[in-house]
C-alpha cells in the first residue's frame, strides 16, 4: 500500500511540531525518519496511524483519505516507549492484539506461535509482561505490531533496548518484511538507517531537510572527492609536486612524512584515482594505499540539523 | 460488536488478575450485608418486614463508592501508561473502547448483585415477600449502576490520575444523589423543578419500591448515554 502525505501540519499551542511535510512511500520501500529529539518524527507517525488529529494536510493510503481510520487494520504500529498491558502474560497479550486486529479466531494460536518464534520470545511466552526485561518487552512490542501481517508497518525506534545480536536479527526481519510491505521507521542510530532503509528522510524542526538514499545524500553533501594515498619509491617533495600537477587535483596535503601519506582533494565534479595510478606507473613508484574518504552520515546529519 | 466484547473480556480479566475485583466484592457484600441483617435500626429483623428495602437503600450509597473504584482506572490508567494509544491505533473505534469498558464494569456490578441473591432467597422465606417489587428494585439498581459507571468512566477520561478520577466520580455522584435534592428544596418555581428532576434519590426510590415509570428509566438511561458520549468525545479529542 502506498502512503501519500501532503502538507501535514501539527501545532502544539504556539509551537509547530510538524510544519508542512509532504512525502510519499511506495510499497516495498523502507523509509527511515532521522532527526534530533523533538524534530517531529513521532508526531508525524502518530498522525499517520490516526492517533493524533492533524491541523492541516492529508494522509492518503492507496489514494484514499485515511482520516476516518478505515485503514487501521492494515497498519502495524509500534509506539514510542512501547506501552504494554503489564499485567498480561505474553501469549494472552498477543492473542488479544490479534483478535482486535480481526485475525480470524481459528488462526490466532498459529499467528501467536509464529510471532513468538520470529521475535525470539519462546522462553518468555508464559511470563507476565511486567516480568520481562527491556529487550524482551521491545520484542513483544514488535510482535504485536506484526501479528496481523499488516501491509503497512510504522515503527517508532524499533531497536532500542535490544542486544547487538537481536538488533541484527530485527533489522534483517524488517528488511525482509520491507520487500512486500510499506515500512516507516524512526531512529537515532545512524548506521541503522543505512543498514535497513532504502530511503532516508531527515527531519528537523518539523520540516524535511533531506530526502534520498544514503548514497545520494552523501554525494549531495560531499561535492569534492577526497582521496588518501600512500606512495613510496621516490623522494617526498618530488611526489608531492607531481601529484599537484595532475590536472584534476585541487589540493595536496602531506599527512605523514615518514609513511609518505597524502590527502588529495579533487576539483569539483572530477575524480583523480586513475590519474594518480598512471603517474605512479610512469615514475615507477609504488602505490601502497588509495582510500576514498567518504563523508559520514553523521557529518551530513550534523550539517543539516545544526544551523 | 466483536471488538467491544474483546475489550470487555480483557478488562474483566484484568479486574480479577489484580485483586481489585475480590477486594471490592468483599467490601460491597460486607457493607450491604451488615446493614441489611445486623445493622440495628432498619435491618430486616428490626423492621419485621420481609423485604429488601434496606438493602436497596444501602446499595445506593455503597455503589457510589464501589463503582468509581472499578471505573477509576479504566481510561486514566491507559492514558498514563500509553496503552490507550496502542488500543486506539488498532482496528477499533473510540466508542467501542468506551463501550467495552462500560460493559466490563457492568458485568462486575452484576456479579456483585448476583451474590446478593443469597439475601433475596433468605428474606423471601421469612414472610410475606413481594417478588415483583424486589425484582423491580434490582432492575433499579442496574439502571443506577449504569449511570454511576458512565459517570465514573467520564471522570476517568478527563484525567491521567486514578485518584483524581475516583474523586471526580464521587463528587458528580454526590451532586446527583444529595445536592440536587437539597437545592430543589431550597429554591422555588422553575429552578426547583429542574433540580427536582435531576435528583437521583427521588427517581431511584420509586423504582426500588416496585414502581417502574418510563420517566425514571429515561432519566437513568439519559445519564448513562450522556456520560458515555462525553467520554468518547474526550478521548477523540486527543492532542
Amino acid at each position: 500500500m502506498d502512503i501519500t502525505i501532503q502538507h501535514l501540519t501539527k501545532k502544539y499551542g504556539g509551537q509547530t511540531a510538524v510544519d508542512n511535510i509532504s512525502f510519499e512511500v511506495k510499497t516495498g520501500e523502507i523509509v527511515g525518519f532521522l532527526g534530533p529529539n523533538g524534530a517531529g518524527k513521532t508526531t508525524t507517525m502518530k498522525m499517520i496511524t490516526n492517533y493524533l488529529e492533524m491541523d492541516q494536510g492529508t494522509v492518503m493510503i492507496n489514494g484514499k483519505d485515511a482520516l476516518d481510520g478505515s485503514f487501521k487494520g492494515n497498519i502495524g504500529y509500534l509506539p514510542e516507549h512501547n506501552p504494554l498491558y503489564e499485567e498480561m502474560p505474553v501469549m494472552d497479550y498477543l492473542a488479544f492484539c490479534a483478535a482486535l486486529q480481526n485475525v480470524p479466531k481459528a488462526d490466532i494460536p498459529a499467528k501467536v506461535r509464529d510471532m513468538i518464534k520470529v521475535c525470539g520470545l519462546n522462553r518468555e511466552k508464559h511470563k507476565k509482561i511486567s516480568e520481562l526485561s527491556k529487550g524482551f518487552r521491545q520484542r513483544v512490542g514488535l510482535a504485536q505490531a506484526m501479528i496481523h501481517d499488516p501491509e503497512i508497518l510504522i515503527l517508532d525506534e524499533p531497536t532500542t533496548g535490544l542486544d547487538p545480536n537481536q538488533i541484527v536479527e530485527i533489522r534483517q526481519l524488517i528488511k525482509d518484511l520491507g520487500k512486500q510491505k510499506t515500512v516507516i521507521l524512526s531512529t537515532h542510530i545512524l548506521p541503522e538507517v543505512e543498514a535497513t532503509c532504502d530511503r532516508i528522510l531527515i527531519i528537523d524542526q518539523g520540516r524535511i531537510v533531506a530526502d534520498g538514499t544514503a548514497e545520494s545524500l552523501r554525494k549531495q553533501a560531499q561535492g569534492q572527492q577526497v582521496l588518501t594515498v600512500r606512495i613510496v619509491g621516490g623522494p617526498n617533495p618530488d611526489i608531492q609536486e607531481t601529484l599537484k600537477n595532475i590536472h584534476s587535483v585541487h589540493e595536496v596535503v602531506m599527512l605523514n612524512e615518514s609513511e609518505q601519506r597524502y590527502e588529495l582533494t579533487s576539483k569539483e565534479n572530477m575524480t583523480s584515482n586513475e590519474a594518480v595510478f598512471q603517474v605512479c606507473v610512469q615514475r615507477a613508484w609504488t602505490l601502497l594505499e588509495m582510500i576514498p574518504s567518504e563523508t559520514k552520515l553523521e557529518d551530513i546529519f550534523r550539517d543539516l540539523t545544526l544551523n | 460488536m466483536k471488538q467491544v466484547v474483546i475489550i470487555c473480556r480483557r478488562e474483566i480479566n484484568s479486574f480479577f488478575d489484580s485483586l481489585v475485583a475480590y477486594i471490592l466484592l468483599i467490601a460491597f457484600l460486607l457493607l450491604t450485608g451488615y446493614f441489611t441483617w445486623i445493622g440495628g435500626s432498619g435491618d430486616v429483623f428490626f423492621r419485621k418486614q420481609a423485604d429488601l428495602v434496606v438493602f436497596f437503600q444501602t446499595a445506593l450509597l455503597t455503589l457510589l463508592l464501589f463503582i468509581p473504584a472499578i471505573t477509576m482506572k479504566s481510561l486514566a490508567e491507559e492514558k498514563k501508561s500509553g496503552t490507550l494509544e496502542l488500543l486506539l491505533t488498532k482496528n477499533v473505534k473510540d466508542g467501542q473502547v468506551v463501550l467495552g469498558k462500560f460493559l466490563a464494569a457492568l458485568v462486575m456490578v452484576l456479579i456483585a448483585l448476583l451474590f446478593t441473591a443469597v439475601y433475596y432467597i433468605s428474606v423471601s422465606r421469612l414472610g410475606n415477600f413481594d417478588h415483583g417489587a424486589t425484582l423491580c428494585g434490582y432492575f433499579g439498581l442496574l439502571l443506577l449502576s449504569s449511570s454511576y459507571i458512565s459517570i465514573g468512566i467520564f471522570a476517568s477520561s478527563i484525567t491521567r490520575n486514578q485518584i483524581v478520577a475516583f474523586l471526580i466520580a464521587i463528587f458528580i455522584g454526590i451532586c446527583f444523589l444529595f445536592l440536587f435534592g437539597i437545592l430543589s428544596n431550597s429554591t422555588s418555581g422553575f429552578l426547583s423543578d429542574v433540580f427536582n428532576t435531576l435528583d437521583l434519590t427521588q427517581h431511584f426510590s420509586s423504582v426500588s419500591k416496585g414502581v417502574i415509570d418510563s420517566k425514571d428509566v429515561i432519566y437513568f438511561l439519559s445519564i448513562t448515554g450522556l456520560g458515555l458520549f462525553l467520554s468518547e468525545y474526550v478521548i477523540s479529542k486527543r492532542k
